[in-house]
């Protein structure tokens, strides 16, 4: 069992078309670094210098990471990970109850 | 011919060309609109803007088309009025009321956005125009859209106040009600802007839309005689206006028709839906969303987009960000009626209420000068005062019963 990893379809291109993708326990900036070794270029995407970037939410068993310990949030197997891009400043805001 | 050199990525800086687009490809921030400055300079002054029709079009340079303007043309340049009655009840020296209240043709800054959204529009060659929105922006969209021969889908929250459809059918646009609160609509209507190819004034014409508002921000300059004011207090929904006022400040003083700007920029919220207020206390960088429960409808954003830079603008300024009750907010509107003779929808009474708790703290001083934001007209929401009028007198038709009620007013 690893973390699951959901891709939103602008980055689908760099993971060869899966919506879904296995990363690996630890961090949630050690995750997106592993994920750059398998799929190179998406790290870039997401993050910038250590930090997520600030269009791009991503959600940690569907909480907003930047409400647990933002970049140092813990993941572990078993775990989903959202990344889902904000389009300007959270139109497309995952759907969970607030 | 225009002075639009291209779209720029807020947060990375890519740029891109100027196209119906409205997200960086790259890292999904916001796009803006850049202009060549040093090109508007030479030809937009005082002098050649004071020449012009009185339109939000006299400041057209500034402004994101590439030809003339085609839609609005009798759109923006309301009044500045000098609310000596409401400064007196507030206790400050000098206090300015902008009062979109009477923006042509639906009473609300709406018409500014749009005339700027449907002109930019037409130059990309659409033949329908669409939008998400709280009322006042659909009837906006749905006026200017049929004037300008536009075919129309308006999007709007299903919970919306039965004056505020009224207001929008009259103009015959394809009228939606979705059931879900205006961040539901908002995120239906992007995937919609996905598959249609229509001009979503707020989604993928977002970048040219917005600028619009900054008509509002150059009005106040010129109207307080080409000077800006200490202090600007403005509603915020989902940000954009606040973000605009103080650009438009700070285009004038870039291309030298203003020669100083120390204006603060304050953000005003209802309680109820205070994404970004909240956020401005705090001192926090992240804007939490929230589910919207306030009686003004049209600032009711719990996922505000230019929440952020709202914030950030309050900053760099040295303003606040306050929020008021929905008490509060009648209080508002009420005050300003009864003293300045202006009936502002409910974002007014939370502009108004937050000017006050904002002098009452400190933070707007009572020596300064200060021009809040009025950016709604209330004879499109009057059931939020429902049973909280004053009352009217009723008597029979006989003087007698006159002269009764004439003792009970006490005069």
């Amino acid at each position: 069992m690893a973390v699951k990893v959901r891709i939103p379809t602008p980055l689908q291109r760099l993971t060869q078309g899966k919506e879904e993708v296995e990363g690996k326990q630890g961090t949630v900036i050690e995750l997106i670094n592993d994920l750059e070794a398998k799929y190179p270029g998406i790290a870039e995407r997401i993050s910038e210098g250590g930090k997520v970037r600030r269009f791009v939410n991503i959600y940690v068993n569907e909480e907003d990471i930047r409400f647990l310990q933002a970049e140092q949030t813990p993941v572990k197997d078993g775990d989903e990970v959202s990344i889902v891009p904000a389009i300007a400043g959270g139109e497309h805001q995952q759907r969970r109850d607030l | 011919m225009g002075y639009v050199s291209g779209l720029k990525c807020r947060e990375c800086g890519r740029e891109y060309p100027v196209d119906p687009i409205y997200v960086c490809e790259f890292c999904f921030g916001p796009l803006e609109v850049v202009y060549d400055y040093k090109k508007i300079k030479k030809v937009l002054t005082r002098k050649s803007i004071e020449k012009r029709p009185k339109s939000l079009w006299r400041y057209k340079e500034l402004l994101p088309i590439d030809g003339e303007p085609q839609v609005g043309l009798n759109s923006g340049f309301t009044p500045l009025i000098k609310a000596d009655n409401l400064a007196k009840v507030l206790g400050v020296r000098e206090l300015y009321v902008k009062d979109d209240t009477v923006a042509h043709p639906t009473l609300s800054f709406k018409d500014r956005v749009v005339a700027v959204a449907l002109t930019k529009a037409k130059e990309f060659g659409f033949d329908t125009v669409a939008c998400a929105s709280t009322g006042n922006l659909a009837h906006s969209v749905s006026a200017h859209g049929a004037k300008a021969g536009f075919k129309r889908f308006v999007f709007i929250p299903a919970t919306l106040e039965q004056s505020k459809i009224t207001a929008s059918l009259v103009y015959e646009p394809n009228l939606v009600a979705v059931d879900g609160n205006y961040d539901e609509v908002n995120r239906l209507c992007s995937e919609i802007a996905n598959k249609y190819k229509w001009a979503f004034v707020n989604i993928n014409i977002r970048p040219f839309y917005a600028e619009g508002s900054k008509t509002h921000g150059f009005e106040i300059i010129e109207q307080l005689g080409w000077k800006a004011p200490d202090n600007v207090v403005v509603p915020c929904a989902s940000g954009s206006l606040l973000t605009k006022v103080w650009k438009s400040f700070k285009e004038f003083k870039e291309i030298g028709i203003l020669k100083e700007l120390e204006t603060k920029v304050f953000a005003a919220q209802a309680t109820g839906c205070s994404p970004i207020s909240v956020a401005i206390k705090q001192g926090s960088d992240i804007i939490r969303p929230v589910r919207p429960n306030t009686l003004a409808k049209s600032l009711a954003i719990g996922n505000p987009a230019d929440g952020f830079y709202a914030a950030q603008v309050v900053k760099e300024t040295g303003g606040y960000g306050e929020d008021v009750s929905d008490d509060e907010i009648i209080e508002g509107m009420k005050l300003l009626a009864k003293t300045e003779g202006i009936f502002a929808e409910t974002a007014g009474g939370v502009t108004v209420a937050t000017a006050k708790k904002l002098i009452e703290q400190g933070k707007i001083g009572r020596n300064e000068t200060t021009v809040v934001c009025i950016t709604g007209n209330g004879l499109k929401t009057q059931e939020a005062l429902a049973g909280r009028t004053a009352e009217m007198h009723h008597i029979k038709p006989n003087m007698d019963a006159f002269e009764e009620i004439l003792k009970k007013i006490g005069r």
